[in-house]
């Protein structure tokens, strides 16, 4: 039955993975999401569901055992931060090269290098623009709030086995670690291993007499057949883009000018947009759920509509690029936002606004 | 006496040897004389005469055998390049009830996935791992591995092993056979019919352990590369017995019975 916690981010994304009806989670510890693994441990999902949780020797052993165990139709799930997300991006490629379906959770700190324990926003390119080698995409989620990174963890499942393809929610330490209530899902059931060979004919389940082998594989010696391939992970790509760009647009009907921001930033902008708004100045606020696909279109409508768009991220300016890329220089665009773990506050939110949008 | 017909010679009752329905018909991509081609009929042999082909998943490596799943006619993953025994890993965890293995190279299983072998192994985990070292990468062209042995030549080492600048084989094997987690460990080698005889006892008494959940059985296969040794498969069988057996000695390791 459904139940309503206090929880961490962090803590609530692992709930509701074995809510979600995951079959295993594998996982190296780092800072600022250990609490996941902790969590799964201590709740001894094996008892409870039959769940396996194994920590792994490496980031990069755990990204292959969520290979293993996804190629074999299971629901599995691994979880990491910034630098150990690096380390996994091998797996991730062939992953997606194989069209494997899983549930990657990164709860960014800032970086490069070791860089910071403290929350930041600085993977964007990495998460959406591919991240390790080849043409792929991955599904990417951007929790706003604890009830989100709940929420994710079955929507991840979800559209993952829809379209066969790695989901990561994009999270950031600010999310994962702070506390808040969280309608929690009812439990599901685990898939049994009739519904794994029925519902994912392509696993690898034991080749029985009445099929062909299955051979889960991101290797075509072939240019040519490789080249299809490539091509039907486009065409894949492209339905996704079609199908599942979720945002929210939160005071956006009579906007003047508007903020787009996703995670911890769109929080803040939140608030931002309020002190503008008792100001007199019509702002709104395009919170983006998906990263990819990239809500291109709702932000191309906007551009006809607003004076100007002010970017909020806890990073250099990444998201700003596909922000621009939908306006294509109808309005001004600009990129506010903090790094090296600093989270802005509102009233540096509005001042940009003023500054480098309204005023600028 | 009157000849035989190819008809006569076709009946049942004539029929000593068969290659076993879990090889399929394609044309090996392996050297003539190299091992892989007998390794692999020996593993799906076993898997035919214990009945548990429909059980059994494979993890294929990155090197000669990254096309494994082309050969064996059961269900089959390719990982990525060292990673097989991490994947074998979730594979087993998830269906403990699958029979799981591992088929690596030198190269995959003992440079560049060091750290997924020696874990794996000390977990314990319920699977078995098949390991043909041939002292050389074979796929990219013969560069030195981590068990090319010292003053031998390779692409990378072309006036021989310097073990001063390049390091000293790695004897990996007899280093998991030191951990807890590993109950069978075996080296063989598939040069001769009673070394091929000996080797399938060991690839069955493997699985075997898998079917009792004793935990990780390994077993290691000296095989040649006549291609990357520069020469013919019977002067690289030769080679392998004078210098690569008196290096890496055939026999059982580990035998936790």
């Amino acid at each position: 039955m459904k139940e309503l916690r206090l929880m961490k981010g962090n803590e609530a994304f692992a709930e509701a993975a074995i809510r979600a009806g995951a079959d295993g989670y594998f996982g190296y510890p780092i800072t600022p999401q250990s609490e996941v693994m902790e969590y799964l441990m201590a709740e001894k999902p094996e008892d409870r569901t039959g769940m396996v949780v194994l920590q792994a020797e490496s980031e990069v052993a755990a990204i292959n055992m969520v290979y293993g165990g996804a190629a074999c139709g299971k629901r599995v799930l691994t979880s990491s931060s910034s630098p150990g997300i690096s380390l996994k991006q091998e797996g991730i490629s062939y992953i997606a090269g194989a069209e494997l379906p899983c549930v990657i959770l990164n709860v960014v700190r800032g970086g490069p290098g070791l860089g910071t324990i403290q929350p930041s926003q600085s993977d964007y390119f990495q998460a959406t623009k591919g991240g390790g080698h080849g043409d792929y995409k991955l599904i990417v989620l951007a929790p706003s709030s604890v009830q989100e990174m709940a929420d994710f963890a079955g929507l991840g499942f979800d559209l993952a086995f829809k379209y066969r393809n790695p989901v990561m929610i994009l999270s950031d330490g600010a999310i994962g670690q702070m506390m808040e209530k969280v309608m929690l899902d009812e439990q599901r059931p685990r898939l049994t291993e009739e519904e794994i060979v029925k519902n994912t004919p392509w696993a690898t389940t034991g080749k029985t007499k009445d099929r062909e082998r299955n051979i889960v594989t991101s290797l075509d010696l072939d240019s040519a057949k490789q080249e299809l391939h490539n091509h039907a992970l486009q065409a894949k790509y492209r339905e996704i883009e079609k199908n599942e760009t979720r945002y929210e647009a939160i005071q956006c009907e009579d906007a003047e000018y508007l903020i787009v921001a996703y995670g911890t930033s769109a929080r803040i902008s939140q608030k931002a947009v309020d002190i503008l708004r008792a100001k007199g100045i019509k702002a709104g606020l395009l919170r983006l759920i998906t990263l990819f696909p990239f809500p291109t279109e709702v932000i191309s409508k906007l551009a006809d509509q607003v004076k100007g768009i002010l970017t909020v991220e806890m990073s250099a300016g990444q998201m700003i690029e596909d922000v621009k890329l939908s306006v294509g220089c109808r309005v001004k665009v600009e990129h506010f936002g903090r790094m090296g773990g600093i989270i802005p506050s509102p009233a540096e939110v509005v001042d940009a606004m003023h500054n480098k949008i309204i005023g600028g | 006496m009157a000849e035989i017909t190819k008809e006569e010679i076709r009946q049942p009752e004539n029929l000593i040897y068969k290659k076993t329905d879990l090889l399929t018909d394609k044309a090996l991509s392996y050297c003539p004389g190299c091992g892989h081609g007998t390794a692999h009929r020996i593993v799906m042999e076993v898997l035919e005469e214990m009945g548990i082909q429909d059980k059994t998943i494979g993890i294929a490596p990155v090197g000669c055998s990254v096309l494994a799943y082309e050969f064996m006619n059961i269900d089959m993953q390719q990982a990525a390049h060292g990673r097989a025994p991490a994947v074998a890993t979730a594979v087993k965890r998830l269906n403990p009830d699958k029979f799981v293995f591992t088929y690596q190279g030198d190269g995959d299983l003992a440079a560049i996935g060091t750290a997924e072998t020696i874990h794996a192994c000390n977990r314990g985990e319920n699977i078995v791992i098949i390991f043909v070292n041939n002292g050389i990468y074979g796929m990219t062209g013969g560069q030195m591995a981590p068990t090319t042995l010292p003053g031998m030549k390779s692409s990378t080492s072309p006036y021989g092993r310097d073990v001063h600048t390049m390091g000293n084989p790695l004897k990996i094997t007899e280093l998991i056979a030191q951990l807890p987690g590993t109950i069978y460990v075996t080296r063989q080698a598939v040069h001769t019919p009673a070394n091929v005889r000996k080797t399938k006892k060991a690839v069955r008494k493997a699985f075997e352990n898998q079917k009792l959940k004793k935990g990780l059985s390994f077993v290691e296969i000296v095989s040649n590369c006549n291609s990357g040794w520069k020469m013919t498969p019977r002067q690289a069988n030769e080679w392998m017995v004078e210098h690569m057996f008196p290096f890496y000695p055939l026999g059982d390791i580990k035998v936790n019975d």
